[in-house]
């Protein structure tokens, strides 16, 4: 029995041990496929997962560069950026929130609405991302934030740029401004989404956005499965934006500006020869640093209801009739056409009949017997009114265009206006009726149907004084367009040089005669004189009862019914230098109001001139030393 | 042998000779998992002792001590407390079904003062003591029969269902696969295992359905394809894969490791922290802590053989099968090669109970070496 048993026993531990031995082998096996496993991953497919290890650990930033400035002709700062310091909370770094912002309002103020955002933001987003308190921190406010921050730990202080235009709204319409990146300008340039990023939004900050954007810089950071920051592994610097230099002066810009004040006004004033801009003012004008945060809602619906709408850059988007100014343009068709010579002289009697219209001068007397340079320095309309019946429109519709009108310059700003230089096929097509004498007779006093922007008449004007060279504006100096000046000095003059000068010299005459209409606006002595023409355009039409009873006072006029006040000048008249355009609309006479200005300007920039010679002339000696 | 040669066949070894046969290399194995567990969890933390690797010290010195003390206590004390051990861990399941804490998804733990316990842990060696007690009264002839059966089966079946509730699905695995492995030992038909692998093939799509949850089925679908849903279930799977390949041969070093440190891990500290020694020690670390956990199964698979007792051997590699199936179930599973079941790596990993339970089940292993001569009476 107990060998049986025994036996028994044997047999137990027999099958014990194979079966030991066969979940010994398991054992081995598993293990085996473990050691496999481990291999496949750390070597056959280690160099992909590393590739991913790196992926997951490295997450690439990009920095923003600095934008480029905008300078005038002589390097002054039109746009430029500013060093923005605020102050920032990372919230896991702070005890109590709530807390630290009351202590926090002891050294620097915190208003309640601002103090609410903070906490919310903090309740919302992840807590090492840091929150901002305020921006736009004045110096002050900032240095003795400094001083406190020691005492306030997670609370940090921040310095970042922003654009600013440092002379406000008196360059708004050239410069345009910047603002927040919208979903329809994002490209492939990686910059853009970045937050804060601003791109230029009107102006030239719009059309030469990508000239003064810059390149991203590009930071290597390691972070964490939660996207924060553990440390910098490389870096690449940001590239600052090219600057771009304009023809404008920014004393002469300024001036122009703050001399139009609050007027409803487009201004131009070029190089006659090279067509150098050298200021282009819309007024009233918005304050672009407005823009560059987001502009307020009611900021924003009061310039959008303004009636001067100072949004409207007049200067080269505004279209108004000419008015005489436009009469230089008449009275070189006809001298070209051999109709006229300087002598030719005609009857004003206050009034002209064209079939059964009557048209009348605007003095009521009339001015009796005029030549050329009398009708042009006293305005005279019926002079105008004769030569403009035996012209015919398309004689004064080439010379218009020949001198700038009904043509885009293709200024690197938003807007540029056409104007409109009607013609009789214009006329059919536009309404449909045919063109009848009168028209023309209207042409010729720069009413009708006639448009031309601010810019249009200082490239006009340039043109009728520098020989008749067929200059076009430039606001732009660096980086330079491609070379057009070439056709310019190679071409004929635009029309004969004899013929020009008759014109310049009646346009002395305005200024300078007894009788002109802008005699009133002459320059000082010391900076010699200056030539131009008035204009006066009217903007509602006066019937024949009313001219009986006598016409209106632009005074008593609600201002959109008044006339537009307009005059083109240059200087000085020996050598002409500059030419200006301005227009003041609704402003009433030209004589009254838009010569001053033109004359104001025009000495301003004689004067900025001179002072420049007298630095120069110092500067020389030590100068021609140093070289 | 040395110890043994000392003691009469057949005789309870004394108390002196049992301590002087407490087999020291399976005693030095233990304290350098250990060791590398301290470090381990020093490095999960950035290189701090807190929050877990003071504790596991800790942990391992109390658990060091239960480890002795069952080791050295009477093998026929264990013998007899069988049965009792495993009701009253059948019990304690019952218990956290109704009075259990609610911790990582599942209710798995009980309070006891400052003590929390996870009665489904010691299940793992309860099973295996008491089947190896059941076999161990058994002949062969009656091993072999089926009805030998029905009692097993109950053993297994009732813990399991109350784990599963918990729901645990890696500590039932754990507790099925240890009981199924003493059955085998024990002598059960060759062709009851065939049917049986016939049968989970028949089971696994039914408890798919009304068994698993539904966190429990996408871990099975996120381990059959992780690269369906990287940010959501198969997170873990991807990111564990990428640290260890990424740790290549020689691995990014002690405290090196990115994935680790930059916590694109989840769970370091926990299931996945052999993920951590792969990725900073690489494959070289990895096959060394293998090796490790191998050489422990090898210990017990030879303390198995040389057991005079049926019930000596069957504890023996019972509890090697426990461990084997912790090891290889941890290690696959973080490898991307077995569904995400939740089964921490015994010593390594952070957790008191698997500590415990591993030192324990070293305290049986331990004592069945002293009392390897023995033989037993079958009642």
């Amino acid at each position: 029995m107990t060998r049986r048993l025994e036996e028994t026993e044997l047999d137990r531990t027999n099958l014990f041990r194979r079966r030991a031995f066969l979940l010994g082998g398991l054992q081995l096996a598993a293990f085996g496929a473990l050691g496999a496993r481990l291999y496949q991953l750390s070597i056959l497919e280690g160099e992909e997962y590393r590739l991913l290890a790196e992926d997951n650990r490295l997450s690439l930033r990009f920095l923003a560069p600095l934008r480029g400035r905008i300078l005038d002709f002589e390097g002054r700062e039109l746009a430029s950026n500013k060093r923005d310091f605020s102050i920032v909370v990372v919230p896991e770094q702070v005890d109590d929130l709530a807390q630290t912002l009351t202590e926090l309002s002891r050294v620097v103020p915190i208003s309640a609405s601002q103090r609410e955002l903070v906490l919310s933001r903090a309740r919302r987003q992840r807590s090492f991302l840091p929150i901002k308190i305020k921006d736009n921190l004045p110096w002050e406010e900032f240095a003795r934030f400094n001083a406190a921050a020691a005492y306030l730990p997670g609370v940090l202080p921040a310095a970042g740029t922003s654009r600013i235009y440092p002379h406000g709204s008196e360059a708004a319409h050239v410069l345009g401004y910047v603002g927040a990146v919208a979903q329809k300008d994002l490209t492939d340039d990686p910059v853009l989404s970045l937050p804060n990023f601003k791109i230029g939004k009107d102006g030239l900050e719009r059309s030469y956005d990508t000239h003064l954007r810059g390149q991203a810089g590009t930071q290597r950071v390691e972070v964490n499965a939660r996207g924060r920051m553990v440390r910098e592994v490389a870096r690449e610097e940001p590239a600052t934006g090219a600057e771009l230099r304009l023809t404008l002066d920014q004393r002469l810009q300024s001036y122009a500006a703050k001399r139009m004040g609050e007027e409803s006004a487009g201004i131009v004033v070029m190089d006659v020869d090279s067509g150098e801009v050298r200021a282009l003012v819309s007024t009233p004008a918005y304050d672009p640093n407005d823009f560059v945060d987001g502009i307020s809602y009611t900021n924003w619906s009061a310039l959008l209801a303004d009636p001067r709408k100072p949004l409207i850059n007049k200067a080269l988007s505004g279209q108004y009739p000419p008015g005489s100014t436009f009469k230089m343009i008449v009275a070189l068709a006809a001298l070209e056409a051999g109709q006229i010579t300087r002598e030719t002289t005609h009857y004003c009697g206050g009034r002209f009949r064209l079939g059964n219209q009557r048209f009348h001068c605007w003095k009521r007397g009339g001015h009796g017997k005029l030549d050329l340079a009398g009708a042009i320095a006293q305005s005279c309309d019926v002079y105008f009114y004769e030569i403009a019946k035996e012209l015919g429109q398309a004689r004064i519709a080439d010379m218009a265009r020949r001198f700038g009108f009904g043509q885009r310059f293709d200024l690197p700003i938003p807007g540029e206006k056409t104007g409109l230089v009607p013609t009789p096929e214009w006329k059919k097509r536009a309404r449909g009726v045919n063109w009848v004498g009168g028209d023309t007779i209207n042409i010729s006093i720069g009413q009708g149907a006639l448009l031309a922007t601010p810019l249009q008449l200082a490239t006009m004007t340039s043109r009728l004084v520098n020989g008749g060279k067929a200059v076009t504006p430039k606001l732009v100096l660096a980086p330079t367009p491609e070379v057009q000046t070439q056709n310019e000095e190679v071409s004929a003059p635009l029309a004969s040089p004899e013929h020009m000068e008759t014109i310049k010299q009646a346009m002395i005459a305005v200024v300078n005669s007894k009788r002109g209409t802008a005699r009133a606006s002459a320059l000082p002595k010391s900076l010699g004189q200056m030539g131009g023409k008035t204009g006066t355009a009217q903007v509602r039409r006066i019937s024949e009862e009313e001219r009986a009873s006598g016409v209106l006072d632009n005074d008593v006029l609600a201002w959109r019914e008044r006339d537009h006040a307009l005059f083109v000048g240059f200087a000085p008249a020996d050598t002409p230098r500059y030419a200006v355009a301005v227009l003041v609309q609704h402003g009433g006479g030209g004589s009254a109001v838009a010569a001053p200005v033109a004359s104001d300007i025009l000495r301003e920039a004689l004067s900025l001139d001179k002072a420049r010679l007298q630095q120069a002339g110092l500067e020389t000696p030590e100068s021609g030393q140093s070289r | 042998m040395k110890a043994s040669a000392m003691s009469l066949p057949g005789q309870p070894p004394a108390l002196l000779q049992r301590v002087l046969s407490l087999n020291p290399v399976v005693i030095l194995v233990v304290v350098l998992l250990a060791v590398i567990g301290t470090a381990s969890l020093y490095s999960v933390a950035d290189g701090s002792m807190r929050p877990w690797a003071f504790n596991h010290v800790l942990r391992f010195f109390v658990a060091f001590a239960l480890m002795i003390g069952i080791a050295l206590t009477p093998l026929k004390v264990w013998q007899l407390t069988a049965v009792p051990i495993y009701v009253a861990g059948l019990l304690l399941l019952l218990a956290v079904e109704f009075v259990g804490d609610v911790g990582g998804g599942g209710r798995r733990w009980i309070v006891l003062g400052p003590l929390r316990l996870q009665p489904s842990e010691f299940m793992k060696i309860g099973i295996v003591l008491v089947l190896a007690a059941y076999y161990h009264m058994l002949t062969i002839r009656q091993a072999r029969t089926m009805t030998s059966l029905v009692v097993p089966v109950m053993l297994i079946a009732l813990p399991c269902l109350l784990v599963v509730r918990q729901p645990d699905l890696g500590t039932t695995i754990l507790v099925a696969a240890s009981g199924v492995s003493v059955i085998l030992l024990g002598g059960a038909p060759k062709r009851l295992f065939l049917g049986g692998l016939a049968a989970i093939c028949a089971i696994v799509p039914l408890s798919w359905k009304y068994l698993l949850h539904d966190y429990q089925q996408a871990r099975v679908m996120t381990f059959l394809n992780p690269q369906s849903d990287p940010l959501g279930a198969g997170y873990h799977i991807i990111q564990s894969k990428i640290a260890i390949g990424s740790g290549g041969v020689n691995g990014k070093g002690f405290l090196q490791g990115t994935q680790s440190h930059l916590n694109f891990l989840p769970e370091m500290h926990t299931d996945f922290i052999f993920t951590t020694i792969a990725e900073e020690h690489g494959l070289i670390g990895s096959l060394i802590l293998l090796t490790l956990f191998l050489s422990y199964l090898a210990i017990g698979f030879v303390i198995a053989l040389r057991c005079r007792s049926q019930y000596c051997r069957l504890v023996a590699l019972g509890i090697t099968m426990t461990i084997f199936f912790y090891v290889f179930i941890n290690v696959g599973m973080v490898m991307g090669m077995l569904p995400v079941v939740g089964v921490p790596l015994p010593l390594i990993s952070y957790g008191g109970s698997a500590t415990l339970t591993l030192m324990a089940a070293t305290g049986f292993l331990l004592n069945c070496d002293i009392n390897r001569d023995l033989t037993l009476p079958k009642r």
